[in-house]
């Protein structure tokens, strides 16, 4: 093998309390696709963000070309040529795409003025280059779809001559199309000898685009497949350093007879189609909605829940009808939701794990308005062994906890109160495999219990492997209803589509 | 934790400075004047402190103050007895922060334009109502009959005999009991609980089925109240309110000893204690600032403000400092 380009070499990064690092190696050929996967708290991220220059390593050796480097900072790293592409994405939403692109190394005249044109013009490029419009240059990037960020984040480490790009789970919010059009960009990269470092949990992707792929486990190397080796099976026996038998449970749940546990009747809501909607969904069943991004499910989510008004058509629960004008009034009916972006609005982050447990069911851990203190810790403790949540005591502050545990603690919130719907937005989003098998289990546990589990999802593997029934949504009508028995990814794309 | 020590040492300090600038300064007669003036701001800071925990903020205090101090003499004025006075102006302020919190919750509107335009409002509205200053001596006058009930309610709320000589620290005990009832709501009841909630993340509270609208209009109504009973304190304390001047200011008063209290301006931040030392801090530095000669030249009042910027400022670096410190750690 020729000199790699980016190589690291036994690096080793202890923070307080944690070896996020024991001596991990990874090299990266020139016009490579590398992805590396591995549980959250692997330690994918430090690796990252070592490479990127947000971290200094402890011990061991990074080699870029063959040259031993030391980034300082970020900047270090950029102009070395490594540009990290973070998860959540660092574009000034309120700027143009070219002044993003830009951002910080403005083309000026003198030592202020702006020079627009050759801004624009390089700007349209590179634009090209990831496949985007042109016209989309003078484009506020706040009215841009999530995809498209996501290209003008790589068009932005195109500007910098990047020779290896670092992309932290860049499908995360992308619909299909978008993620099919980076799969693209990706290729055409690749092509044009730029490197890439590829981390995803989802692993559908990996196989799409990694030439090769490398594993984490603990902080060590737990193995390295080629592009030929690269299956499910053997990604997650690595990951997980065991075989996991049916990912997706079953446990012999099945749909209830009698009447439906949630119903909509022409439902309208505000932000939604005029066309109303209608669906029902009976207890222990696990009912999956499809749909693009934009599709409108999590909307109407919100609108169930109380958090969006609805505007028109009735909602029974247990065929009584139901009148959801908060949140509350939500609580009150039966239903509970884990929320997609569960840091924004499923976690008080800055709390302790304790709290957020707590914060739904205070009316049943309080008499009189006073909490009990002891009963919420027993409540707490409870739930954390329920669902295996790896935190040191419930009193850990829970914006410290891995994406797989936090998600864990948004569901603890509901389970004290055995809901009769329980509204899962994308509940396995940022989720390492291992917390992932044991949210399917309890969605699985908790269907059979007489839940009646409403799942929003963008990853189709998880749709197909978790419904009984799938609803797929598409501009924000219920496009049709797919039965266990007629679901394929086809089906449910054509659906989503809005093909026929 | 750390925060609280911290409020605490700056108290210490102040009071040893004080012993060390002049005896009769550490005398008891100069420490209950103190006492009563750091309960009269902690009344005015444990209201805003609410708020502040919440997420919001309040600039209309010192002109709600005001108004109700205006208000409470007019309505003695016309002949209302003092404690059905009291009563109405302390209504009229739960009325207000009804007001405000209905209009940041049902309109969204930001607290800090609504509490502006209140700022503005309500002291519009007593210089109205009011061309001349209102004084208790002119009510006792007219009304003879309220010269018991005025000075009774005075003993009681301010500690000062018909004399006006300071007995004791009554405004201290008054924000005592009130901290203590605060702080059982913010840290035993449910309703904290979901006061801290919003602050942090008020969408998370909301996803939570918590009722968030409901909270936050009543942490609106407790700052507003208790602004106004701030103004019947200060018209029974200094026995004299221009609608001009009467409160100006009090509001960044309040907020400074909230936010020397712990109280983070970013909300779900903040303890009774901390805000009950907090509001301490004020009145003391001031009162410490009297009395220290610098070569043997008195501290002129004007610049009190710098001092209290000041130590506002070094008050924030240092817990910036220690937080940066612990998010290290972590």
């Amino acid at each position: 093998m020729s000199t790699p380009r980016l190589e690291a070499q036994s690096v080793r990064k202890q923070f307080p309390g944690v070896l996020a690092l024991d001596g991990v190696s990874m090299q990266l050929a020139a016009g490579e696709v590398l992805a590396i996967v591995g549980e959250n708290g692997a330690g994918k991220s430090t690796l990252m963000k070592i490479l990127g220059g947000l971290y200094s390593p402890d011990a061991g050796e990074i080699r870029l070309e063959g040259q031993p480097v030391r980034f300082g900072n970020v900047n270090d790293a950029m102009n070395a040529g490594i540009s990290l592409i973070h998860q959540e994405l660092n574009l000034a939403e309120n700027l143009s795409v070219a002044a993003n692109i830009f951002l910080g190394r403005e083309r000026l005249a003198g030592r202020l003025w702006l020079r627009e044109r050759p801004m624009t013009s390089e700007a349209r490029k590179l634009l090209k280059r990831v496949g985007l419009p042109d016209a989309l240059v003078h484009t506020t990037v706040g009215h841009l779809a999530p995809g498209q960020k996501q290209l003008v984040e790589i068009a932005r480490a195109l500007s910098l001559n990047a020779r290896v790009i670092i992309m932290d789970e860049p499908t995360s919010s992308l619909t299909q199309t978008e993620t099919d059009r980076l799969y693209q960009v990706i290729d055409d990269l690749r092509a044009s000898g730029v490197s890439i470092i590829y981390i995803s949990h989802r692993l559908a992707e990996v196989k799409r685009c990694a030439d090769r792929v490398t594993v984490l486990r603990d902080g060590r190397n737990a193995g390295e497949l080629a592009k030929s080796e690269i299956s499910h099976d053997a990604i997650v026996r690595l990951m997980v350093g065991r075989d996991l038998k049916s990912f997706y449970p079953r446990s012999g749940r099945v749909a209830r007879d009698g009447p439906p546990t949630l119903e909509l009747k022409n439902v309208t809501f505000a932000g939604g189609p005029t066309q109303p909607i209608s669906f029902s969904m009976c207890a222990g069943e696990i009912v999956g909605m499809a749909g693009l991004v934009g599709a409108g499910r999590t909307e109407l989510a919100e609108a169930m829940f109380g958090i969006r008004a609805i505007t028109g058509g009735e909602v029974f629960i247990d065929s009584k009808a139901v009148k959801i004008q908060h949140s509350s009034d939500a609580v009150e009916a039966g239903l509970s939701m884990a929320p997609e972006d569960r840091r924004l609005n499923g976690l008080v982050l800055e709390k302790s794990v304790q709290f957020n447990l707590s914060l739904p069911n205070l009316d049943r851990l309080s008499t009189n308005g006073i909490v009990s203190r002891r009963k919420e810790l027993a409540s707490s403790n409870d739930l954390c062994e329920r669902l295996r949540v790896k935190t040191p005591s419930v009193h850990q502050v829970v914006g410290l906890l891995s994406g797989g545990n936090q998600q864990k603690v948004v569901l603890g919130k509901w389970l004290a109160r055995t809901p009769r719907v329980l509204i899962l937005d994308e509940p396995t989003r940022g989720v390492d495999v291992g917390a992932r098998s044991e949210i399917y289990g309890l969605m699985d546990k908790l269907a059979a219990e007489g839940v009646a589990v409403w799942m929003i999802s963008s990853d189709l593997e998880e749709v197909l492997g978790m419904s009984d029934r799938v609803l797929v949504l598409h501009e924000g009508k219920l496009a049709g209803e797919l039965n266990r028995d007629e679901l394929s990814e086809e089906a449910v794309m054509r659906l989503a589509t809005g093909a026929l | 934790m750390l925060r609280i020590a911290g409020v605490l040492i700056l108290l210490v300090t102040l009071y040893v400075t004080l012993r060390l600038a002049d005896e009769n300064a550490f005398g008891s007669r100069n420490l209950i004047d103190v006492a009563n003036r750091q309960g009269f701001y902690g009344v005015l800071t444990l209201g805003v402190a609410v708020l502040i925990v919440t997420g919001a903020i309040d600039l209309s205090i010192g002109s709600v103050a005001g108004l109700a101090a205006i208000t409470f003499g007019l309505l003695m004025g016309e002949g209302v007895r003092p404690i059905p006075a009291a009563g109405i102006v302390l209504l009229g302020g739960m009325l207000v922060g009804l007001a405000h919190g209905l209009l940041v919750t049902r309109l969204k509107l930001q607290a800090f334009l609504v509490t502006l335009c209140g700022l503005f409002i309500y002291r519009g509205i007593a210089r109205y109502i009011s061309k001349r200053p209102v004084g208790l001596s002119d009510i006792q006058q007219e009304n003879p009959s309220m010269t018991d009930s005025i000075d009774w309610l005075r003993w009681v709320l301010i500690g000062k005999d018909e004399n006006s000589a300071l007995l004791f620290p009554a405004q201290l005990f008054v924000m005592i009991m009130l901290a203590v009832a605060i702080g059982f709501i913010l840290h035993k009841s449910v309703i904290g609980r979901y006061w801290y909630a919003i602050g942090y993340n008020e969408s998370a509270a909301r996803y939570s089925g918590i009722a968030t609208d409901r909270y936050r209009v009543l942490a609106f109504v407790i700052s507003s109240t208790l602004a106004s009973l701030g103004g019947i304190l200060m018209l029974l304390d200094v026995r004299t309110a221009d609608p001009n001047t009467a409160g100006t200011n009090w509001e960044l008063f309040a907020i400074t000893g909230a936010v020397l209290g712990g109280c983070s301006l970013k909300g779900g931040e903040g303890t009774a204690i901390g805000i009950l030392l907090g509001a301490a801090v004020l009145p003391l530095l001031q009162n410490a600032m009297s009395f220290v000669e610098i070569n043997g030249k008195e501290i002129p009042d004007s610049v009190i403000p710098v001092v209290i910027g000041l130590t506002l400022l070094l008050g924030t670096i240092v817990d910036e400092f220690f937080r940066r410190r612990a998010a290290v750690r972590k």
